[in-house]
């Protein structure tokens, strides 16, 4: 029994590896922000929803798939939320009160596993339950196939027959076990037999009347042999107790599984829920095939900014059909960090399955996202500092491919514009020729004019809006690269009191 | 004649064979570490005796050199090995059966060891039709067990053995247990529960998860409720136990002696085999030496000291071989030369291959004639004591005037550096003396010696020197040659005693 919820054909793994550069991401990104924000608190809504959206699908019907199973969440938020909980309650119980499943003993493992499985039963009938009641209102397959699977496989007559076996698993009458002499006369093969039936024979009588059998007792008060009469029937009924206790973990799997993957859409709900609140868009993205080039949106904003702020903040449109460089230039604290995170964010939350920050969004899926930002706090000399650049880009060309996406933020700019520029164009056109996707904002003039004057077809160029008398919108236009960031505008700004 | 031993062709050589002792050149010779070597693992068979026991019988060594020949056939040592395997078997399960307490499981131990026995036995006869043997004594062996297998007592003992073990585990039953209570019947087809708990649970499985099965530890013995359970089954199934006990009676003697006995012996062949394979396969080469009682015009090419190509082999380390020969009126080795360059190894080796050629086992080299000694003495310098050395020149003239009463002109004598605690003058006297006694007795020795003048003292002496690389004089090659003594090995020898040669001092003003 599987859930699906994550992936229509295979179970998530929590222990999966991530890419090499999450915390790089999460870092330059604000990404905790957002996973805050879905977790409310709740440690393992937080773990869920960092392995989901680090782990990118990068496949267009997969991203549907989870988009539609989202959607149906976004509808219908308390079912989901009262089956997480019934995820929650079934592994709560079995962690108070079934510890005894650790014994090496066949009998007391046989004897916790019926418990436990009498449990496991009727949760599962309630989350049955919930299945019938709903199975009609929801639209994605992912939830039909689950709901539909937990009917047919949890029907009432299977219930009784599992009911029946637990009942039969006691061996109120006695086990019985079958052997044959072994090395030296010693049974062996021991195998646990279900008695015949007996027809009209007296109650208890296992044997029938013509068949010879012999008795013999174990006087109670003699420890040593009744223990070994124990380790016999231990022998007998070794296989059923680990058949049981292996189905009572398999079960236990399937609720921690259902647990983890409704975590991910619990946590979308509270994040969902949280936007209304500020009164910010989302919408669901369309993705397109990683060998395409689009970048379109509209009211494109930073979801993590806005989830700071507690308020709606600037947003951007774009229109972008077969582009590879985007170059960002323009005033200082013009927008543009806060427009590379908004991209940065879209595109991982796309890949995840889930909705993202915009009015309307489209991209290509990326095979794979980086990030390449200044690190400010580095105090160091000049030369310092760019080695630790250029070994970050290092790593990263490590790990980089055709059809990746990399982010760079005022990158190489630790050394005099010259070698800066021909440093950033050797990197930039060499990912260029792999098909790398690049968003690069820089204040190197002598770079951005470059490449402005190559006239690339597959380049834009953004400039952070300044208006006339010098106030910014935060916004970023189509525009050329020009000479100077308006630092004469700061400068003015703060020299002016 | 009819079959007696593979081992021995005259009754008196077996006589108190176990109560013999490591012959005293044992030591010396490093032969005691070979004879370890080759008796490894086959403790149960005592073999250390035969080693000990030289027949010193030519119609002897030719039996056994044939049986080794014989037995160098893969195919016949294959079954002789997998023969004795049975044997080990079989003895495992009647030691078994001794320690164990209830009466139907000695019983059962006790008939697998038969059954063992008769499978082994049927075999190796059968094998033994098939195989082309050359030896007087596989070919009388042959013989002798055609015939046991085909006596009625054997006949009837398999037949027994084979159906009380067909009955045994044919038996099956279900034992019902309810509280205190045991119920043991014939097992009536009752269902596999167990599989019909696993199909229903089927459904659940997902990935993999714990193991729940508890390993029970199977022990030979038996606890009182598996003894009380086999009681019962012994009731349901009377005729087929009460077989057993009967068997069990009838047959407590049921090893053929001589069969036995060959099976011990064998061992003796089977294990040298073995221990010189290792040698073979590095390519190193053995021989069947001819055995010769009045000449001793011996030789040996491309010999090798088995001790110490054993220690070579495990450390992956290349052994050299030598090549001696005495002729004419030659009786003596007179070995010079530096240090740690082969000269005790050439001296051992000389002693280990007279030794195991007087055994009957063929020996290192590739071609080899060797004399037919009584007895072999030997005396190597010990462990050096400054603080006694008086004491030690007169153990030394004690312990060599003794060899020299007992010997006899079939004897062979090795001498390794002795009158080293003397002065160089003392030393030559004594060795000088010494000489003429060995060369009055007529004796073949091997004397290894820093005194260059002995090389030369007789027409029955022979120098033989262990050579260096010329250009390079500290690189041995560990080669011994004929070769007049050159006189340098002495000041070498005490300048490397005292660690002050070129290199070392080099190597310690550096340090």
């Amino acid at each position: 029994m599987k859930t699906l919820l994550l992936y229509k054909n295979r179970n998530f793994d929590m222990n999966q590896e991530l890419p090499w550069n999450e915390q790089i991401l999460v870092q330059d990104l604000g990404l905790n922000i957002v996973i805050d924000a879905m977790a409310q608190g709740d440690e393992f809504l937080y773990d869920v929803a960092y392995k989901v959206i680090l782990t990118s699908l990068n496949d267009v019907d997969e991203i549907t798939y989870r988009q539609n199973i989202l959607k149906d969440c976004l509808k219908h938020p308390s079912i989901i939320r009262s089956i997480y909980d019934i995820a929650v309650e079934t592994l709560e119980n079995e962690k108070k009160n079934f510890w005894s499943i650790f014994s090496s003993y066949p009998s007391s493992i046989l004897h916790s596993s019926i418990e436990l499985m009498y449990m496991y039963i009727d949760m599962l009938i309630k989350l049955r339950k919930i299945a019938e009641e709903n199975i009609d209102n929801f639209e994605s397959e992912g939830f039909r196939s689950l709901f539909s699977m937990i009917q047919k496989e949890l029907n009432d007559e299977y219930i009784e027959t599992v009911k029946a076996h637990l009942k039969e698993l006691k061996f109120e009458n006695g086990v019985l076990i079958s052997a044959e002499l072994g090395k030296g006369n010693k049974g062996i093969n021991y195998i646990l037999r279900r008695p015949n039936e007996i027809k009209q024979s007296l109650l208890g009588k296992l044997f029938s009347k013509k068949a010879t059998a012999f008795t013999s007792y174990i006087p109670d008060r003699d420890e040593s042999d009744m223990k070994a009469l124990s380790e016999l029937k231990d022998r007998g009924i070794n296989l059923a107790a680990n058949a049981l206790a292996q189905s009572a973990d398999h079960i236990n799997g399937f609720f921690k599984m259902l647990k983890t993957e409704l975590a991910f859409y619990v946590g979308c709900i509270n994040l969902y829920e949280e936007l209304v609140k500020i009164g910010e868009h989302i919408c669901f993205p369309v993705p397109l095939y990683a060998d395409e080039r689009k970048h379109s949106f509209v009211g494109l904003y930073d979801i993590s900014l806005s989830l700071t702020m507690k308020k709606r903040v600037v947003s951007n449109d774009l229109n972008a059909d077969r582009k590879d460089l985007f170059v960002i230039t323009g005033a200082n604290q013009g927008g543009k960090t806060t427009f590379l995170r908004s991209i940065g964010l879209a595109q991982l939350m796309m890949q995840s399955g889930m909705f993202v920050a915009a009015e309307k969004f489209s991209s290509n899926i990326c095979i794979g996202l980086f990030t390449h930002f200044k690190r400010e706090e580095d105090d160091e000399m000049n030369s310092g500092k760019l080695d630790e650049e250029l070994s970050r880009m290092s790593d990263i060309v490590d790990n980089i491919k055709q059809n990746s996406m990399i982010l760079f933020n005022e990158s190489f700019a630790a050394t005099n514009e010259r070698e800066g520029s021909e440093i950033s164009r050797q990197i930039i056109s060499a990912l260029l020729e792999v098909k790398v996707k690049i968003f690069f904002v820089t204040h190197l003039y002598e770079l951005s004019r470059s490449l402005y004057d190559k006239k690339m077809d597959d380049a834009i160029f953004l400039r952070a809006e300044r208006k006339p008398n010098g106030e910014r919108s935060f916004k970023l236009v189509e525009g050329e690269p020009l000479k100077t960031s308006y630092g004469e505008d700061l400068y003015k700004k703060i020299f002016k009191k | 004649m009819a079959f007696q031993s593979i081992l021995f062709l005259n009754a008196d050589d077996i006589v108190n064979i176990d109560l013999l002792n490591e012959p005293v050149f044992f030591k010396d010779l490093n032969i005691d570490q070979i004879v370890d070597t080759i008796t490894f693992g086959r403790n149960e068979y005592n073999l250390k005796p035969f080693f000990y026991k030289s027949p010193n019988d030519i119609e002897t060594i030719k039996y056994r050199q044939e049986i080794m020949r014989d037995l160098e056939n893969n195919e016949l040592f294959k079954c002789i090995k997998s023969f004795s395997e049975k044997f080990q078997h079989m003895r495992e399960d009647l030691k078994q059966a001794n320690k164990l307490y209830y009466k139907y499981q000695k019983e059962r131990w006790f008939l697998d060891a038969v059954d063992i026995y008769c499978d082994a036995v049927v075999s190796l006869a059968n094998d033994l039709t098939h195989i082309d043997l050359n030896s007087t004594g596989f070919v009388e062996f042959r013989e002798y067990i055609l015939n046991y297998v085909k006596s009625d007592s054997f006949i009837s003992l398999n037949i027994a053995t084979k159906k009380l073990e067909e009955d045994l585990s044919s038996v099956k039953y279900s034992i019902l247990i309810r509280g205190n209570s045991i119920k043991v019947g014939k097992y009536d087809s009752e269902v596999n529960y167990s599989h019909i708990v696993e199909e229903t649970f089927k459904k659940f499985k997902e990935g993999e998860v714990k193991d729940y099965r508890k390993k029970f530890s199977d022990y030979d013995d038996m606890n009182h409720v598996e003894a009380k359970i086999l009681d019962l089954v012994a009731q349901l199934y009377k005729e087929i136990f009460d077989a057993l006990d009967d068997f069990c009676i009838k047959n407590t003697d049921y090893v053929d002696k001589t069969i036995g006995t060959f099976e011990r012996e064998i061992q003796f062949y089977m294990s040298y085999l073995e221990f010189i394979s290792k040698f073979k396969d590095m390519g190193l080469k053995f021989c069947y030496p001819k055995v010769d009682s009045a000449s001793k015009e011996v030789f040996d090419y491309g010999c090798f000291d088995l001790a110490l190509a054993n220690k070579l082999i495990s450390n992956k380390s290349t052994v050299v071989t030598n090549d001696f020969y005495l002729s004419g009126k030659e009786r003596i080795f007179v070995v010079s030369g530096p240090n740690q360059g082969g000269k005790t190894t050439f001296a051992r080796t000389f002693g280990q291959v007279h030794y195991f050629a007087s055994i009957g086992c063929p020996i290192p080299g590739y071609k080899a004639q060797l004399f037919l000694y009584d007895n072999i003495f030997t005396h190597f310098e010990r462990e050096e004591n400054v603080n006694d050395l008086h004491g030690k020149l007169e153990d030394e003239l004690i312990r060599i005037y003794d060899i020299l009463s007992k010997a006899t002109s079939n004897s062979i004598v090795i001498l390794n550096e002795i009158f080293t605690s003397t002065t160089l003058k003392d030393a030559i006297f004594l060795s000088k003396r010494v000489m003429d006694r060995i060369i009055d007795l007529d004796l073949l020795c091997v004397w290894v010696t820093f005194i260059d003048e002995l090389s030369v003292y007789s027409e029955k002496t022979v120098s033989v020197v262990n050579t260096v690389v010329p250009d390079n004089p500290s690189l041995r090659t560990y080669k011994v040659i004929r070769k007049p003594a050159d006189g340098l090995s002495y000041a070498i020898t005490i300048a490397e005693k005292y660690r002050l040669t070129y290199e070392h001092i080099k190597e310690r003003v550096k340090g």
